[in-house]
């Protein structure tokens, strides 16, 4: 293989900006930051867990102060990028892990609205569990 | 009424004299039915002979005429200039790689990474040719198929910004073609592809941004098949680490 | 650039990106439904709170799940993101705070649990 002349060639750089350039690699970073998201809301319910530990009076504090429009904001935000996060992972899966009806692929779009409508059963099951407690 | 033209915006890069690129503007009569490289083609025989840019087959086939086209990766023999006017036209190198000049890349690390994924059917023992060819089911030709129309053009590497970022990254093409013979039936080479794709420069570096695919002139569906390789990768992984003392090629 | 003489049977890459894949499942169910309901509709006084709910080791087994898989999912592609978009050169420490605070993030959650 002939090789170019490197000191002659032009090498681009990619900005660290770069996923402001396209509307799609900019919802990638959404996908990936929505993460942070959950993890931090994960966190937060752990402080819940760990004042409920504390006893009624710690935990029933910590559930007030979760009233506040602040933490009301807080969990809306991260509702949107859970879902997201929900939407755009089913739809990833049903390309990693095609699913096959009778030997045959069936549509990504197909597979991916099983996902959902499962995730909605799920979700109902856990809302009804919580309920009936 | 005065010919329609087209305003192409072309990048140009001259070495040694010039060591950035810099664009140069032209204005050419507007064809409907002309391809983006048409135009080329017509700069460089009318306008400026000294214009640099790589095409064969104009039809598709050939995979040596991507660029970026207002500033998506385009084979330039497969879009209009109807599509654009009458607006003007970018045209650049792909995105990625080195310039050698003009539209021009430099795809010899390309071509080395092609080369490490073994892109061909290996077997542990060739049977004689006297005893047929390897028969395939219509399902295990299924498996490999889609995987297999790659042109190497080159245009998933432009829409790649993993590999923007780390130009080590083994890449969209050169993956998905490891993974396009790992499912081929009648090879039996996927423990000596393991080490390049089970590699952090290897499928572990992509982080699945999925435009690879959209780009593909030939729907090869790389972000897919790295994706399949990790889940691959990943059960050879635990089988490695459960049975050691299990078979090992 | 990789050679082909690498051995790669050690790199622990796959058991990451196993855990990511598990936590991504795991959010992916999960999380929308507890948001709604821990976050909004408990404090916003729609449903009413039900904490004794967390004490039958059943539910504990199922939040260690729920809270430490999708911290993995979090360091990984965190860990990935970051330096995707241009800490490249940190990924040594960034490793360090993703992976790491995953893992203590399991420990403090297992902890967490068993004290309730
Ligand atoms: S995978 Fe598609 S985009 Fe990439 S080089 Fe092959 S044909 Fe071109
Ligand atoms: S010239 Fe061959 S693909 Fe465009």
């Amino acid at each position: 293989m002939i090789r170019p002349d490197k000191s002659l060639l032009y090498y681009p750089r990619m900005p660290a900006t770069w996923w402001l350039r396209k509307w799609s690699y900019f919802l990638f970073i959404v996908r990936e930051f929505s993460s942070l998201f959950i993890a931090a809301y994960l966190v937060l319910f752990l402080v819940q867990l760990y004042q409920l530990g504390n006893g009624a009076a710690a935990y029933s504090t910590f559930t007030n102060s979760l009233k506040s429009p602040g933490w009301i904001v807080f969990h809306a935000v991260v509702l949107v990028f859970a879902v997201y996060h929900s939407v755009t992972w089913f739809y990833t899966t049903s390309i990693v892990i095609p699913l096959r009806i009778g030997g045959k692929e069936i549509p990504r779009a197909a597979f991916t609205a099983i996902n959902i409508a499962a995730w909605i059963a799920v979700s109902a099951v856990v809302f009804g569990l919580y309920l009936l407690q | 009424m005065p010919e329609p033209t087209i305003t192409l915006n072309v990048s140009r890069y001259r070495p040694p004299d010039e060591r950035v690129p810099t664009s140069q503007v032209y204005t050419i009569p507007y064809r409907p039915d002309w391809v983006v490289l048409d135009a080329l083609n017509y700069i460089k025989d009318q306008v400026d002979g000294s214009l640099s840019f790589r095409w064969s087959c104009r039809m598709g086939v050939c995979g040596s005429c991507g660029m970026m086209i207002n500033g998506e990766a385009k084979l330039t023999c497969s879009v209009f200039l109807r599509d654009y006017h009458p607006r003007e036209i970018l045209v650049e190198p792909l995105e990625n790689f080195p310039v050698i000049k003009d539209l021009v890349i430099d795809m010899s690390d390309f071509l080395d990474k092609l080369k490490i994924v073994k892109p061909w059917i290996i077997r542990e023992t060739e049977k004689p040719t006297s005893e047929g060819e390897y028969l395939q089911t219509p399902e295990e030709m299924d498996a490999y198929m889609g995987f297999s129309a790659c042109i190497n053009c080159l245009l998933c590497y432009a829409a790649c910004p993993i590999f923007g970022v780390e130009t080590d990254f083994i890449g969209p093409a050169a993956l998905a073609l490891g993974y396009r013979y790992n499912q081929d039936s009648r090879d039996e080479g996927s423990n000596m592809r393991w080490n390049v794709i089970n590699d952090h420069h290897g499928t572990w570096q992509c982080t699945f941004v999925g435009e690879c695919s959209v780009v593909c002139p030939k729907d090869v569906d790389p972000a897919a098949a790295i994706q399949r390789l990790k889940v691959d990768t990943a059960k050879h992984w635990i089988r490695s680490v459960l049975l050691p003392w299990g078979k090992r090629a | 650039m990789m050679g082909e003489a690498l051995p790669n049977k050690k790199s622990i890459e796959p058991l990451w990106w196993g855990l990511f894949s598990a936590g991504g499942v795991v959010a992916a169910f999960l999380v929308p439904i507890h948001i709604v309901l821990l976050g909004l509709a408990v404090p916003l006084g729609w449903i009413s709170d039900a904490p004794d709910i967390f004490g039958h080791w059943f539910v504990k087994v199922y939040l260690f799940v729920f809270i430490a898989m999708p911290l993995y999912h979090w360091a990984h592609r965190f860990y990935f993101t970051l330096s995707d978009i241009g800490l490249k050169s940190f990924r040594k420490p960034i490793s360090f705070l993703t992976y790491g605070g995953a893992m203590m993030g399991t420990v403090i959650t297992a902890w967490i649990l068993l004290r309730l």
